[in-house]
């Protein structure tokens, strides 16, 4: 039977208090806690990697079938995102790949679609992940609920930790939350109208469908992991369809923030995280439309404890000092350029070294076993020609070797910029920048993991390499 | 394999003014140190037969053909990151050496301050993303933080130990007039100045400079021709490394293995057992006041690890037992790149010869002066040694 054979998460480290954009603009928090916020070197890409890579611990990324990516913020608006991911995840080329894009349902979309791929046969193992950072006007409530972050979900059909019993999904055409092609921040119509004839309407019609057809009443789920915009809406929408307070599914609005096309898939993470064999899941989500899924969770489930998931994540974080800090990390200001950054962008260049550059490869000698990165052909040990192996770092945890809090590097955005050497225990050493820290902690010997991270613009496309954070344990 | 040893001389120098030339272009900076030199080798400008510029700026050799009209003689533009202005020259020397031309000429020049900003640009262009934001400061600095760690060194002992030098390249520049900046600074300037990249600070760091300087070559047999005074080549090294240091294996970040290899190049053709003994001044890579610190140590002017009773003892000052930056060095003179490893020669062959710009800058009983460039990030090391004598 198709179900979830697995579950990671992503949050980003930073969180901005609501209370301290409400201070900015002098107004007042809507809601009390904070919001998620995805840093400068991060966006939708970068955060479906590091969920994708939480959902696959200790598992090949080859012996999958596929990978769906969903994101109403995806960096680029021709151009493939799970290709990407699917590349950085060393999935090989023999996948399927597909992006879910432009409605905030889309991740729940993509689930159906791997659904439907692994029942009609093709394919028995495909990761979905959904990844969003939307933007909310500044000075607008939207602004204070939206928060960043990412989920993935590795479904199959053989050993699941959870069934997909059933499915419903709704669509409606309704104008209610949009951008335009032309749109960086999330627009809205009258709260009330979207609320009742959007929200509520589309996901009550969804679940009632589905329980109905299934002859299940709101009792009869363990959780049940409702999308919700915000706290009062989900909040009234629960109590209409009839749950418990217990059975409801934090939407983590007070630690994270609305994460768009993630945020049910994040929640029903969360709802995984707890879950025990036998209890019954409804999941639904939003968006010109809504999904509503059954699910039963198996007792395979004690097998994936082993996750960073939104426990491991929600606890690990540091707050971004102030709102200025905040329109640094989302680029919504600009920063003095600074000194000149000798760059080129070659969308060649990065094809052809591909291997290292998302792979994140070192060249291991076969002749005298030297772990060297980037992948070096005549070997820097004994100039042995092409004979070597390639082995991934990205996984690998290192140390700091030496380090420097660099000032003159971090034009255009927040200095210090912590240039690091990190050494692995693979034998390789590795420079590269350090992110998600505070510069005043950064030591030698501190151990640090690797993070995939978008670094500039140049060649007028998205350029992404690897960089170091101290490990993130929750 | 023979060694360059007396086979070449130095017959002419000249080294423009240094600093921020706002005023001036590259070309106005080439013509200012290639007539000194004309007029100090006593030539014109039609003797010269073939010539090296050495610039990470320019473009061929019509960065030096076309500001000095060079009659149409062979022009070639060398560049080797920091080890440039010694590229130029070695190259020149090369040409004298093997007999196809008589006369040559070898100019360093480097116009910085027409970028817009302080310090220089970041990253290197090599790869999109590899060293997209790696900077001079930022790499040096790794060397601070673990020669610090490696010896035990708090970062305030650290800071102190490094910040001397800079004190003492301060006190040597402001005494000589072509040099950039003219200050003297207080130890606890130096320690107390804005970070630039952790630990190092703005006095840490060298002047970001404009100048070139310039020498003109002969076969040593030839030289009295021109002088009474040749200083004669007597060794040249240059080592690049085969990985950048930053992703190499077990790489200590205490000192450079191509710092070693250039000078023990340049020791074994100068027939030099004792540097610390036999080098009468030296003009070594300053570019951050701990890059002069590992390269007092991998140069063998103090024992490895143990610089710091150096520098506390003032071994290196103008009065010490070794004069180490009797200009300034980059530090205070100055640093435009292509440029470094001439206005070192320069200041060699000045001090060599008893001119020394200012009588009370001339050192005492002087007979061999070497000349240091490490470069790029950094990747490649060069060792010169002149002497005003034969054999």
């Amino acid at each position: 039977m198709v179900g979830i054979k697995s579950y990671g998460a992503y949050i980003p480290y930073y969180r901005l208090e609501r209370s301290e954009i409400a201070k900015a603009w002098g107004g007042f928090a809507m809601n009390p806690g904070e919001k998620a916020v995805a840093n400068h070197d991060e966006d939708s890409i970068t955060m479906a990697v590091e969920a994708a890579f939480d959902c696959l611990k200790g598992m090949d990324g080859k012996g999958m079938d596929g990978l769906f990516f969903a994101s109403t913020t995806s960096p680029y608006r021709e151009k493939q995102c799970s290709s990407l991911i699917a590349t950085v995840m060393e999935m090989g080329k023999e996948i399927r790949t597909a992006d879910f894009a432009d409605c905030l349902r889309a991740g729940t979309t993509a689930i159906r679609g791997a659904i439907d791929a692994i029942r009609a046969g093709p394919a028995k193992s495909i990761v979905v992940v959904a990844a969003d950072c939307r933007l909310g006007y500044p000075y607008s409530q939207t602004e204070q609920s939206l928060g960043d972050g990412a989920a993935a979900l590795l479904l199959g059909d053989s050993n699941v930790i959870a069934t997909i019993e059933d499915c419903c999904s709704i669509s409606d055409e309704i104008t209610d939350v949009w951008r335009t092609d032309e749109d960086t921040f999330v627009r809205e119509w009258e709260d009330r109208w979207v609320i009742m004839h959007g929200y509520s309407k589309n996901v009550g019609e969804a679940v009632a469908a589905i329980m109905q057809r299934n002859g299940l009443e709101a009792k009869d789920f363990a959780k049940a992991v409702v999308y919700g915009p915000d706290p009062r809406s989900h909040g009234g929408l629960m109590r209409r369809l009839g749950f418990e307070p217990a059975q409801v599914q934090d939407t983590l609005f007070t630690g994270v923030g609305n994460t768009g096309t993630s945020s049910a898939l994040i929640m029903l993470v969360a709802t995984l995280e707890e879950a025990k064999g036998g209890d019954r899941i409804l999941l639904a989500s939003y968006g010109d439309g809504a999904d509503a899924f059954i699910l039963t969770v198996t007792e395979e489930i004690e097998k994936v404890r082993e996750r960073r998931g939104v426990k491991g994540y929600l606890a690990s974080k540091a707050p971004l000092p102030s709102y200025g800090k905040y329109l640094v990390a989302r680029r919504l200001v600009q920063l003095p350029p600074g000194a000149a950054i000798i760059g080129r962008g070659s969308a060649t260049v990065m094809w052809r070294t591909r291997d290292w550059v998302l792979g994140c490869h070192a060249s291991k000698c076969r002749r005298c076993g030297l772990v060297t990165y980037p992948i070096q052909r005549v070997c820097y040990g004994c100039q042995s020609k092409d004979d070597y192996d390639e082995i991934s770092l990205s996984q690998k945890k290192g140390k700091v070797f030496t380090f420097s809090l660099d000032n003159l590097a971090a034009a255009g955005i927040n200095p210090p910029i912590v240039q690091t050497v990190v050494d692995f225990e693979e034998g390789a050493r590795l420079y590269c920048m350090m992110t998600d820290c505070d510069p005043q902690q950064v030591k030698v010997d501190m151990p640090v993991e690797m993070t995939f991270r978008r670094l500039h613009e140049f060649g007028d496309f998205h350029n992404y390499f690897w960089k170091c954070r101290p490990i993130r344990e929750g | 394999m023979e060694s360059i040893k007396d086979k070449v001389a130095i017959v002419g120098m000249g080294c423009s003014k240094f600093g921020e030339l706002w005023d001036k272009g590259s070309d106005d900076i080439i013509i200012e140190a290639a007539y000194e030199a004309y007029e100090d080798a006593g030539i014109g400008p039609e003797e010269i037969q073939a010539a090296w510029v050495g610039t990470i700026n320019g473009m061929g050799g019509v960065t030096l053909s076309e500001p000095l009209k060079l009659n149409r003689i062979p022009v070639t533009r060398v560049e080797n990151f920091c080890a440039t202005g010694h590229e130029a020259l070695r190259n020149a020397c090369f040409g004298v050496a093997c007999g196809m031309y008589d006369i040559v000429l070898a100019l360093g020049v480097e116009k910085l301050k027409d970028a817009g900003v302080g310090g220089l640009p970041v990253g290197r262009g090599f790869h999109p993303v590899m060293e997209s934001r790696r900077t001079g400061p930022g790499t040096f600095a790794f060397i601070a933080t673990r020669y610090f760690h490696t010896y035990g060194l708090t970062p305030e002992e650290g800071k102190r130990t490094i910040g001397k030098i800079s004190v003492k390249s301060h006190h040597n520049g402001n005494l000589c007039p072509k040099a950039h900046l003219h200050r003297e600074v207080t130890l606890e300037q130096v320690v107390n100045a804005p970070l630039i990249a952790w630990p190092l600070g703005l006095f840490d760091c060298c002047g970001v400079t404009d100048g070139a300087a310039c020498a003109i070559l002969v076969r040593a047999e030839d030289a009295r021709k021109f002088r009474e005074d040749p200083i004669y080549i007597k060794g040249i090294g240059l080592s690049t490394n085969q990985i950048l240091p930053h992703f190499e294996p077990n790489f200590d970040w205490i000192g450079f293995p191509m710092n070693r290899e250039a000078a023990r190049q340049a020791y074994e053709q100068a027939g030099i057992k004792n540097p610390r003994k036999e080098i009468s001044l030296a003009e070594v890579h300053d570019c951050f006041s701990i890059t002069e610190l590992i390269n007092y140590e991998d140069l063998g002017f103090s024992p490895q690890g143990r610089a710091k009773e150096d520098i506390d003892a003032g071994s290196f000052t103008l009065e010490g037992e070794l004069p180490i930056q009797p200009d300034g060095g980059l530090k205070s003179f100055g640093h435009p790149i292509g440029a470094s490893g001439l206005r070192m020669t320069y200041e060699c062959y000045k001090q060599l010869q008893g001119k020394a710009q200012l009588p009370e800058r001339q050192l005492k009983n002087v007979k061999l002066g070497l000349s240091h460039t490490l470069g790029g990030p950094p990747q490649v090391a060069c060792v010169l040694i002149v002497g005003n004598s034969l054999g």
